[in-house]
């Protein structure tokens, strides 16, 4: 295997007015080529931080990106992502099918662009929604256009900074399902940053788990699932559940928060039945009283 | 069609109210609206039939003045823009000329008109400078704004496509400044109509700020008002036609987003401008 993307003590600082924030510091990883890589990380803990060093956007204080052998100075070809904030980084002004070929534009003929976009809205079934403006389109459906849009420029390395975070369960599936399969066909490198533990288990052929800010790698998971994988039989799987565990158990501070919040809930419901079941023996014992 | 009706069926009855008012007045500095109508008649429509009817007055005065207006209008928008744009997307470049800008744009226009008959020559070319002089600036200050207003996923996207210069400008930039460009072109073109009144008071007998003065100097009463009627509906048939340009070009913008752009920004801006 080759490696696509190679990650070395990589640290980012702001420089904002309220003071120096580190968000990023001392990340290390790679990445080879065809493979996808889930980044799991606490809110805030800089995820979206390293996609920007990554992808050249910004330029970090220490360390250094490596694609395909070459250091990252600026955004590098072929490259894409998929940002969070999907419907700002859709063009309103533009069509469906013109956002998916907007970056078509420096390398493709019209007519080329015009196939290589239709096929990328087929992949993502949308389709029937190339001729229709983005705020026609719910948030699912722009999400789907802002991966549509990725495709279709055919990048060696496809960043995507939680692209299901805000979409409903059902498409959220769909879509996971649909990036699966784009990468085994077009065998692309994909890094994948989420906060959703099972996605990240469930996508991912790797998990980096990522500390709380700044961030740096706790933990490179191997996912031993098969590459084709299921959303109901996968989730049942052990490995699954175990890797999930680990992640859970990893992200430490976001486990025992849910674990107290679930345990919390369950306490109360318990009190509630409690507190049911005597007020129903309290009028028992009442009603016979009268009886008497 | 009822709104249509409504709209003008005000202006008739208005229009007719002032007709009895000025009737029954008698006064000869406010003539009837049908005198002023014959007046007009007379002054532009009265020409022969292989100039469908326009008069030399027509050709010699108001052509000339719309032609200045427009052509000092493209001029601004042209300026405007392109240096809105530039300005917009550099952060240094606004430190530097911000307060120049806010300077520039507080000088009242007409006061330059004695600078401009210094430099230029009389006429066209100190029209020009005052009326493109005098609309640069909602213009561009509206570029600026909405140049600015591109936001950081949209500029990282295309950075990460590697969108070359001119579709970043011409696919990203102006399209988004194009709310902003149309507020501030419709502000420059009434106020250009102004401009190129006041701009035809000084130093000539052409055009149709002229043409005014000197009815009015000969007591050409109706004549006077004839005018006044025409930059009225010089300026109606304007903004009408750049409005159907902006609803057109500005199609892509969700429905309810886009008539605050047309009733917020305006008045607003036509006070600011008005003031000066
Ligand atoms: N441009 C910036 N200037 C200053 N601080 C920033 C900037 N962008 C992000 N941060 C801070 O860096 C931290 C990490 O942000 P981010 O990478 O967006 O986290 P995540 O994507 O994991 O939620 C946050 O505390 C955030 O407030
Ligand atoms: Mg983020």
């Amino acid at each position: 295997m080759t490696t696509m993307l190679e990650v070395a003590d990589l640290g980012h600082t702001y420089q904002a007015k309220s003071g120096a924030h580190t968000a990023i510091d001392g990340l290390s990883f790679r990445v080879d080529a065809g493979e996808l890589v889930c980044v799991v990380g606490p809110s805030g803990c800089g995820k979206s931080t390293l996609l920007r060093t990554i992808s050249g956007l910004i330029r970090p204080t220490r360390g250094d990106v490596t694609l395909h052998g070459d250091a990252v100075r600026g955004v590098p070809e072929d490259l894409a992502v998929v940002f969070q904030d999907y419907s700002r980084s859709l063009f309103p002004w533009l069509s469906v099918q013109r956002n998916v070929e907007f970056p078509l534009k420096r390398t493709l003929k019209r007519a080329e662009r015009r196939a290589r976009a239709a096929e990328a809205l087929d992949q993502v079934g949308l389709s029937g929604a190339g001729g229709k403006y983005p705020w026609q389109l719910s948030g699912g459906m722009q999400q789907r256009v802002a991966i549509a849009r990725a495709l279709a420029y055919r990048p060696a390395l496809l960043l995507m900074d939680e692209p299901f975070a805000s979409v409903d369960a059902q498409t959220r599936f769909e879509l996971e399902d649909l990036l699966l399969k784009v990468k085994r066909e077009h065998d692309t490198t994909v890094v994948v940053v989420t906060h959703d533990i099972d996605e990240s288990v469930y996508l991912g052929d790797r998990v980096l788990v990522l500390t709380k800010s700044p961030a740096s790698v706790v933990a490179d998971l191997p996912v031993n699932l098969p590459a084709v994988r299921d959303q109901i039989t996968t989730r049942e799987a052990e490995e699954f559940v175990e890797l999930r565990a680990e992640v859970a158990r990893l992200l430490n501070v976001g486990k025992t928060e849910a674990i107290t919040a679930k345990r919390r809930s369950d306490e109360a419901q318990a009190a509630k039945w409690v507190a049911a079941e005597r007020a129903a023996n309290r009028e028992r014992a009442d009603r016979e009283a009268v009886a008497d | 069609m009822s709104g249509f009706l409504q709209r003008w069926g005000v202006f008739v009855v208005l229009v007719a109210l002032w007709e009895a008012a000025a009737r029954f007045a008698e006064d000869a500095y406010f003539p009837p609206p049908s005198r002023i109508a014959e007046a007009a008649a007379e002054l532009w429509f009265s020409g022969t039939a292989d100039t469908l009817f326009l008069t030399d007055v027509v050709f010699d005065h108001v052509v000339p003045s719309v032609q200045r207006l427009l052509i000092g209008w493209v001029i601004a928008g042209v300026v405007g823009v392109a240096l809105g744009l530039a300005l917009g997307r550099s952060e240094r470049a606004m430190q530097y000329c911000g307060p120049l800008l806010t300077f520039m744009r507080s000088i009242p226009p007409p006061a330059l008109v004695p600078v401009f008959l210094l430099i230029f020559t009389l006429g066209t070319q100190m029209q020009l400078a005052t009326i493109v002089f005098g609309i640069v600036w909602p213009i561009l200050l509206n570029t600026v704004d909405g140049a600015r207003s591109v936001d950081r996923t949209k500029v990282e996207t295309s950075a990460v496509f590697r969108v070359p210069r001119t579709q970043w400008i011409f696919g990203v930039v102006l399209p988004a400044a194009a709310p902003k460009i149309f507020a501030g072109l419709r502000v420059s073109l009434s106020l250009s109509l102004v401009l190129m009144v006041i701009s035809e008071l000084v130093g000539t007998d052409n055009g149709i700020g002229a043409q005014m003065l000197l009815a009015q100097r000969e007591f050409e009463f109706p004549d006077m008002w004839a005018e006044i009627v025409l930059l009225g509906v010089l300026g109606y048939v304007f903004n009408t036609v750049l409005l159907a340009v902006e609803h057109r070009a500005l199609a892509w913008q969700p429905k309810q987003e886009h008539a605050p752009t047309g009733t917020t920004t305006t008045p607003a801006a036509v006070a600011t401008a008005g003031a000066k």
